[in-house]
């Protein structure tokens, strides 16, 4: 069901008007608050004024994960802190997380989105929701919880973990639709089995699963184990949180992105070159609206294309497809970031391994597995097990304490993770997503 | 008068044992006495032989992580309650035993049992004091 109709199915040329509009108007904001912005407007030599269409967007620069730890942690606002009412964070690669803002209004911003990804998905006021995401500095648990909240549904702030808990409170409370990562959807479906309790018993009608990738295949598996309606959501806390695309119950085929809060290019992630309607690269999102985060063309490192064709449920605002990779080597284990450089530099801390590392992620179950291997050189090598064995028990607390994942070290003989040209194939993803 | 060891860091896969010895083979190495402590994951294995600066170049040349470890090598009457005997006396000491393994050959009429102690020296000045004989390294690689 489409819940804003006034926005979502506006004609294309009133929405691209809008957009302009927002768009000159959120570049003089940021221009004249936030120093960062002047700066990198200046060094483009461009001006807010110079915006006089929409495809003036590509004169401002871009804005990198980098830009954002450079300001670290509130250089980026563009409102007063007594503005601010919500802080949230997504973990980062040196152990500093991205830190983003929110004033009264962005989470009014942000309800409504998610309200309307929640509608997409099946859900009106009748509704139960089951959300699983955790509710934190992650933006996920909270991103679900105001838009159910908004649109009037029940809400079972349940957030991840304690999954035998979980499936009883399914059984009791009834609840018809679930909000969790892809994964954890899966690990529910075999922690239900082994209670002996069937889905096809519960009351779910459909399932709103992101913050990790995933595919087609898993849908289908998705949709088998739980007795559901699978769709895909997306969106990061540098843009708002969840609820920046959402695909529709209708179409089920790419998410539609709420443009009129946010506007979509793909770039040629080499040359930093917009790319024309449907061919694959770098998404790249503008926020028009946001009041104490605004960004302006932030790379998110996702890979995808935009389907400009109209779609069957209505909605005239563009389609992603699927995200089918990344630019750098960001890895997703069971929704949380993780870069390999953020365990290099744990390594690096220790003093006591070699740096010699390399990372297999593969999926057990359906739960993703990240183990950790390391090159035993002669400085750390003992004669002694218990000697090693402390010394992987002190890698893995050191990593799960950097990086909040579990991890299973490995050590290894020096010189078995191969080399090519000198430079370490650091990931193996084993993953079938 | 104690005996230095060789200790190499193995992963648990298959042939990786046979690779050590072979490596040793083609050095013309001889093994004198062997141990291996393992894991699921890894294996440590610790190595008498007739020639250490030999052995621990051939295998570094190969890649191996290799470690040269100060063991006790001592006579132990081959009877009833003769290693209990040894045993019980370090540990009135306080000394401890981090691993033993035995030794191929005989000294005469005893056994030769190679041990890892957490105290070394102290574990040798323990056991000459008690006149418990200890074999020197230069003798037990060619013993």
């Amino acid at each position: 069901m489409i819940l804003n109709m006034e926005f979502e199915t506006l004609p294309r040329e009133a929405l691209e008007a809008i957009q302009l509009r927002r768009l000159q108007s959120v570049a003089e904001r940021v221009f004249a608050t936030v120093p960062f912005y002047r700066k990198k407007f200046a060094d483009s030599g461009v001006k807010p004024s110079d915006i006089q269409s929409l495809s003036d967007l590509r004169r401002l620069p871009f804005t990198t994960k980098q830009d954002l730890r450079d300001n670290y942690p509130f250089g980026m606002f563009a409102v007063p802190m007594d503005n601010v009412v919500r802080i949230h964070a997504s973990s980062g690669t040196t152990g500093k997380p991205t830190v983003v803002g929110y004033t009264a209004r962005d989470i009014a911003t942000w309800s409504e989105l998610m309200a309307r990804s929640l509608s997409a998905g099946g859900a009106t006021r009748d509704d139960i929701i089951h959300n699983a995401y955790g509710y934190g500095l992650f933006t996920g648990g909270l991103g679900v919880h105001y838009g159910a909240e908004r649109l009037g549904a029940s809400v079972i702030p349940i957030s991840g973990g304690n999954t035998r808990r979980q499936i009883m409170i399914m059984k009791d409370f009834g609840p018809t639709i679930l909000t969790c990562t892809p994964s954890y959807a899966l690990h529910l479906a075999e922690a239900a089995a082994e209670m002996n309790v069937d889905f096809e018993s519960l009351k779910f009608k459909s399932g709103i699963f992101g913050a990790e990738p995933w595919s087609e295949r898993m849908r289908e598996e998705i949709e088998k184990k739980l007795y559901l309606t699978a769709l895909d959501i997306y969106g990061l806390s540098e843009v708002i949180g969840p609820g920046v695309a959402i695909e529709c119950l209708e179409g089920k085929k790419g998410l539609h992105i709420f443009e009129d809060h946010f506007i979509a290019e793909i770039i040629n992630p080499d040359t930093g070159e917009v790319l024309p309607p449907g061919e694959r690269g770098e998404l790249v999102f503008t926020t028009i609206t946001k009041e104490a985060f605004p960004i302006i063309r932030y790379r998110t490192r996702d890979i995808t294309s935009l389907n400009y064709e109209p779609c069957k449920c209505g909605r005239t605002m563009v389609r992603m497809n699927r995200v089918s990779g990344r630019t750098d080597d960001m890895l997703i284990i069971r929704g949380v970031n993780v870069f390999p450089s953020q365990i290099e530099s744990v390594l690096m801390e220790m003093g006591e391994v070699s740096p010699h590392y390399q990372l297999v992620v593969d999926r057990e179950g359906t739960l993703d597995t990240l183990t950790v291997m390391v090159e035993v050189d002669e400085k750390s090598f003992s004669d002694e097990v218990k000697t090693l064995q402390n010394l992987e028990a002190r890698i893995t607390k050191n990593i799960r304490e950097t990086l909040a994942v579990a991890v299973k070290v490995k050590l290894v003989e020096p010189k078995t993770i191969a080399r090519s040209e000198g430079k370490a194939q650091r990931v193996i993803d084993k993953r079938k997503i | 008068m104690h005996a230095e060891q060789i200790s190499v860091f193995l992963e648990n896969k298959a042939g990786r044992l046979a690779e050590v010895t072979r490596i040793l083979s083609d050095a013309g190495v001889n093994i004198r006495a062997l141990a291996l402590a393992d894991t699921s994951d890894f294996g440590i294995l610790r190595l008498i032989v007739n020639d250490n600066e030999t052995a621990e170049k051939a295998l570094k040349e190969f890649g191996f992580t290799v470690r040269k470890t100060r063991v006790v090598a001592v006579e132990v009457a081959d009877r009833s309650g003769g290693l209990h005997e040894i045993l019980a006396f370090l540990n009135g000491r306080g000394i401890n035993v981090e691993y033993m393994y035995a030794f191929v050959r005989q000294s005469k009429e005893n056994a030769v049992m190679i041990f890892r102690f957490d105290d070394t020296d102290g574990a040798v000045a323990a056991l000459s004091e008690k006149g418990l004989p200890v074999i020197p390294g230069e003798v037990l690689y060619t013993m």
